[in-house]
């Protein structure tokens, strides 16, 4: 047992730090999310020449890094704590990872291969309207038509799905329900059929969109996994995305604590730094806890879901960890932030300060793949059914 | 990063949970799941014998380095055993302040003598301790003790005279370590000495204070004129806070992931009374169970880590989190080990005020917010050493 960070990972989160901390300031957050697209294509083209980020975690027979989850999560804590406007998440936590639990040989060779090659973003698009995380939102489906499949329906809430190259979609036979008759498809964006529409966001810093299959037809070469039966593939692929959101939380809740200590020490009211009054010193000392117990889960959880993707003996843990991890997450980012604007008082209600970009991104990650009591429910499905 | 223990370690589990297996029968059947805060008052006699059993079989105070009769486990071993300890449903150590605190005190700062006469009785279970800080005065303003120590050059003795108070288990006690102050006049943590001194004496007075439960698991304790030899007093006189501090960082450690599995055997306790009598159901409650789930789950985590870091040195974030996280997290289950229950809940097992298990640690969590440091000084710590926050003003004391 060794629960602490190596020197290598160590390494991995000050590169990183350093980097974010010069490409994705809060004047470059502003600028990318007042856009459509999200991000600035020559930030996320120095993450991939540069960095070799996007592919930390594939194998290296695709020209991947082949580091594991643990690496990968310590990236994303850092992408979390610097609001990064990026394809990164939707691309390496969606795409690549569909692509590495499900993807046929030929898909990885190629797909794994473009993403590393910095060439290709990819998202996953399974949500329907209904609002559902699990099985019961997959609503859109598939009809078997000779050698091709039939493709209809339309998803919503698709990270940067206005802008991913590749989308990994999901779909189900028709009259299927719960788990029973998904499949899992690569889908080219540019397709016929296929239609992809912005949705603006209260959290500006990371685009959703909504994608629209009307009469799609693929051939079986873009069929992953089993035909009908690739719900607990799609499970664990939504598994691991939940865990990598809850390592951004984990970030977030962190800086967002350290803006309100800086912020407490040099406000002064009554003649003393706002600090020194023990009402905020005590709201500041839950902060921290909730800081640190998130990233305890957090680690965890990326132990496990190393294990889950290349064989472990607690592979069996990914379901629970993930769910451990984002409700605690969740609701540990939120109130974080929350404490923040009161702390900074009337500042921490305006446009100019920073604090609204991260109380916005905390419900919205809470929201995305399930929210707090979500996730409990989870556990408590495990624990009492 | 890795969290899976190695085949030697696991074959260390399996030697722990055999022995316990094999000794934890007969006569000490009925410990099971007995002991530990808010249970102390049950089975002291059969519990002393229970350490003495432990100590033969070489497991007592695991932790200790070998030289003083500890059995030098690493860090893994000694979770294992923790855990395995908890799992078995093995009592609670009624020597847990000798084994984790006085002990390592006079490790770490106890001279050649003192080891010698201290550490065994610790080690073989026939020596209990108490820890004599807290004063009427002298709660989480600890520095202000006022109990007095003057060196009688004639009886080459230091004489005590003074009182503590909420000492636990000092009726089960055969020593007790005494911070009190050795520099007339002085104040705040200047001019304190650190003494270990024998319970069993005519200057000392035990009175047993009636809890909450109504039970008595600690005590006043009084001192008149109480001797000390010359020799048990731990470093120099005036120097005893620092020793007094050190002390305060034992209280955490490996003992933490034993304590969480009698967490998880009450919290299993609370989810087996909800799926007999259909509250699982009820959706808030099905929230509030797993929610306790999930931080306990995470506690095991975060101590996981804190462990890990131990050999970085320095106070570590996760580690000064601790104690107001678990305290906070075991006040919670006690309130939901209530609402599970629904009326039953007030229902006592008999006359005069005999709880259940779950009405005692429900009362009992009370404390667990207040002893040890309370929720509201933890927050002073983690403010002001992990966050650099300012420091409480000072009142010029006169
Ligand atoms: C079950 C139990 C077992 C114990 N066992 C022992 C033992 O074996 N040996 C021993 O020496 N002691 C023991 N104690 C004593 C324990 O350590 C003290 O109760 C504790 O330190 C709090 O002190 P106090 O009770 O005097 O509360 P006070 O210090 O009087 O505090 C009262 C309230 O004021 C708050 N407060 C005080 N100062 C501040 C501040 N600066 N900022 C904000 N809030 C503040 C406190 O948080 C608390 O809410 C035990 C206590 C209990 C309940």
């Amino acid at each position: 047992m060794e629960f602490s960070f190596t020197q290598e990972q160590k390494m991995i989160r000050d590169t990183a730090e350093a980097f974010l901390a010069e490409v994705s300031s809060s004047e470059a957050v502003r600028t990318a999310m007042a856009t459509e697209q999200g991000y600035e294509d020559k930030i996320w083209q120095r993450i991939c020449a540069e960095m070799y980020w996007q592919a930390i975690h594939i194998p290296e027979e695709y020209g991947g890094m082949g580091l594991g989850y643990v690496e990968l999560v310590v990236m994303l804590e850092e992408m979390g704590r610097y609001l990064l406007c990026s394809p990164f998440f939707s691309t390496v936590c969606l795409g690549a990872n569909a692509l590495i639990i499900a993807g046929t040989p030929e898909q990885k060779q190629q797909y794994l291969s473009e993403i590393c090659e910095g060439s290709l973003t990819a998202t996953l698009a399974y949500t329907g309207k209904n609002g559902q995380w699990g099985a019961d939102a997959v609503q859109a489906t598939v009809i078997p038509q000779g050698d091709n499949y039939l493709l209809n329906g339309s998803f919503r809430y698709v990270p940067d799905g206005h802008t991913a190259s590749l989308i990994i979609v999901a779909v189900r036979d028709e009259g299927s329900s719960g788990e029973d008759g998904i499949s899992l498809f690569t889908l080219d964006a540019h397709t016929p059929g296929v239609s992809r529409t912005w949705l603006p966001t209260m959290d500006e810093t990371r685009k959703q969109a909504e994608i629209t299959l009307d009469n799609v037809i693929v051939s079986k070469a873009h069929l992953m996994g089993a035909q009908s039966k690739a719900w607990p593939q799609l499970n664990k692929i939504i598994h691991l995305a939940t865990i990598a959101t809850a390592a951004e939380q984990t970030g977030g809740a962190q800086q967002i604590l350290d803006l309100t200590v800086e912020y407490t020490k040099e406000r002064v009211q009554f003649g003393r730094p706002v600090a020194g009054f023990q009402a905020v010193k005590h709201q500041a000392a839950d902060m921290m806890l909730r800081a640190e117990v998130a990233k305890s889960a957090v680690y965890y959880a990326a132990c496990v879901a190393e294990e889950a993707i290349n064989g472990g003996p607690l592979a069996g843990e990914l379901a629970e960890a993930a769910s451990v991890a984002k409700s605690y997450c969740s609701d540990g980012y939120f109130k974080n932030a929350s404490d923040a604007i009161q702390l900074h008082g009337g500042v921490g209600f305006t446009w100019e300060y920073d604090v609204h970009l991260y109380f916005k991104r905390a419900k919205s990650s809470e929201l995305f793949l399930g929210n707090a009591a979500y996730h409990r429910e989870q556990v408590a499905k495990l624990l009492l059914d | 990063m890795k969290i899976s223990f190695s085949p030697e370690d696991e074959k260390f589990r399996a030697e722990v949970a055999q022995w316990l297996t094999q000794n934890l029968v007969g006569e000490f059947e009925q410990l099971k799941f007995r002991g530990g805060p808010g249970d102390e008052h049950m089975f002291p006699e059969a519990r002393k014998k229970w350490e003495q059993k432990l100590a033969q079989g070489g497991w007592s105070c695991v932790g200790w380095p070998k030289e003083y009769g500890g059995r030098g486990c690493s860090i893994e071993q000694q979770v294992i055993f923790n855990e395995e300890y908890a799992r078995a449903g093995a009592p609670g150590h009624v020597g847990h302040i000798g084994e984790g605190l006085a002990g390592p005190t006079i490790i770490a700062f106890g001279n050649a003598a003192q080891k010698q006469k201290y550490l065994p009785g610790i080690v073989a279970g026939t020596e209990l301790w108490c820890q004599g800080y807290s004063e009427p005065g002298a709660g989480s303003d600890l520095a202000n003790v006022k109990t007095k120590a003057h060196f009688d050059e004639a009886k080459g003795k230091w004489i005590i005279s003074g009182q503590k108070v909420w000492t636990s288990l000092a009726h089960e006690s055969d020593f007790i370590f005494v911070i009190a102050r050795t520099n007339p006049g002085s104040i705040a943590h200047k001019g304190l000495g650190f003494f270990l001194m024998k319970m069993d004496q005519p200057g000392i007075e035990v009175r047993g204070i009636k809890q909450l439960t109504g039970t008595s698991e600690f005590n006043e304790v009084f001192f008149d004129e109480a001797e000390c030899d010359a020799d048990d007093i731990v470093g120099e006189p005036g120097e005893g806070w620092a020793i007094a501090m050190g002390l305060l960082g034992f209280e955490r450690g490996v003992s933490t992931l034993g304590q969480q599995m009698q967490f998880q055997n009450e919290l299993n306790q609370v989810i087996d009374i909800a799926k007999t009598n259909g509250s699982h159901q009820d959706p808030v409650i099905r929230q509030r169970i797993a929610d306790a789930h999930v931080r306990l789950k995470i506690m095991r985590y975060n101590s996981m880590r804190m462990l890990s870091d131990a050999g970085d040195g320095g106070l570590k974030k996760e580690a000064l989190i601790y104690k107001l996280y678990w305290s906070t997290w075991h006040r919670d289950l006690g309130e939901l080990a209530m609402d599970v229950l629904g009326p039953e809940a007030e229902i006592l097992a008999s006359a005069p005020y005999n709880l259940t298990r779950l009405q005692s640690m429900y009362l009992f969590v009370r404390s667990d917010t207040i002893y040890g440091g309370t929720n509201e000084i933890q927050r002073n710590i983690i403010a002001e050493r992990g966050l650099g926050m300012p420091k409480e003003p000072k009142v010029q004391l006169k």
